[in-house]
């Protein structure tokens, strides 16, 4: 593996995290409980579309293969998608929603301010966009776990499943593996297992904060990273890619 | 009579620039004020409208009575003189 074959590969997954999570925000447009979240959501996932957007053309302009951001979209199959798996999973209730947007939000605050260190100089200032996003999907993630946490039994209790169920997803964010290694060596990438401590206080204060309980760590999914998917991946691809494989090229 | 199960109504105003006064810009739905603020921060400054917001909840505005709109603004109507226009602007000056 060269240095560009390894910077390709971690662009790509900041990429697909950030593609995967947006379209599952973009699938609450319309659905959302009230008008207000409606447009929360789909702001957030804008967000993350823009910042896909960005990743792939400096994806497509390190492997130099003539390659778009339609491409990287559209064109590639499910093994070679790189997101982290508890991005894919379904937006399933509200309050499931807001479990994975503390979890990946709170992770990803520490993220791009590593990043944004990074010797990477596109990364780097890409990063520091990121960053100012990402704080405030973190305090409309936050404010909406204590409402809901704190708020009737029945939030109570939804919210407590959210966080449950998506918890085994939680371990993928810290993983490193011989890209990352490479790169790390390099300044370039994150050292994500150095920023496990810092997520854990507090993702454990907000849970608590919001009058709820910090699952136990047990058993933790993981595969994302190397392309090995949950089925969920499967049917976002096929709605997202649809389109452009039935009328290659269509424009409008 | 349906009973109304919306969040409270909160109106919002929006500072387009620092230094001018904040504008009315509509009203949403929240629960709270902190909820008020990011609600509207999302509907009414998503294309680079405002660099200041205020919320305050729609039942703390007192507004006027349409029935005393001619007691309260007719009056007005003839006292042209209450308009600066009778100033000669001074040369280059492009305000007063």
């Amino acid at each position: 593996m060269t240095k560009q074959e390894a910077l390709f590969t971690y662009t790509i997954r900041l990429a697909d995290n950030a593609l995967i999570l947006g379209h599952r925000l973009s699938e609450w447009s319309s659905y959302a409980p009230i008008l207000e979240e409606d447009l929360a959501l789909t702001n957030i996932a804008l967000d993350l579309i823009g910042r896909a957007q960005a990743l792939y053309k400096y994806a497509a302009q390190i492997e130099g293969k003539g390659r778009g951001e339609d491409d990287l979209v559209y064109k590639r199959a499910e093994r070679k998608f790189l997101n982290d798996l508890l991005l894919e999973q379904p937006n399933g209730d509200f309050a499931v929603t807001i479990a994975r947007q503390i979890f990946n939000s709170a992770y990803e605050l520490q993220l791009f301010e590593a990043l944004s260190k990074s010797k990477d100089e596109t990364l780097a200032a890409l990063a520091v966009k990121c960053l100012k996003e990402v704080k405030y999907h973190w305090r409309h993630a936050y404010d909406w776990l204590q409402r809901l946490g704190d708020g009737t039994e029945e939030s109570h209790s939804r919210m407590q499943k959210g966080i449950d169920d998506l918890w085994m997803f939680t371990g993928e964010l810290f993983e490193i593996d011989e890209v990352e290694m490479m790169l790390i060596e390099e300044g370039i990438a994150v050292d994500n297992s150095a920023l496990y401590q810092k997520w854990n206080t507090v993702v454990t204060d907000a849970i608590t904060n919001a009058t709820l309980a910090r699952p136990a760590d047990g058993y933790m999914q993981t595969g994302g990273r190397k392309g090995v998917h949950t089925e969920n991946l499967g049917y976002i691809l096929a709605e997202m890619q649809y389109l452009p494989r039935a009328y290659p090229d269509a424009t409008w | 009579m349906s009973q109304d199960t919306q969040w409270p109504l909160w109106e919002v105003f929006i500072q387009a620039n620092p230094g001018i006064p904040h504008k009315h810009a509509g009203s949403v739905h929240a629960s709270d004020k902190e909820m008020a603020l990011t609600n509207a921060r999302d509907v009414y400054t998503r294309r680079k409208e405002g660099t200041s917001i205020w919320v305050v909840p729609s039942n703390y505005v007192v507004a006027s009575n349409p029935d005393d709109s001619d007691m309260l603004f007719d009056p007005a109507n003839d006292k042209i003189y209450r308009h600066p226009t009778f100033y000669i602007m001074p040369e280059g000056a492009e305000a007063i």
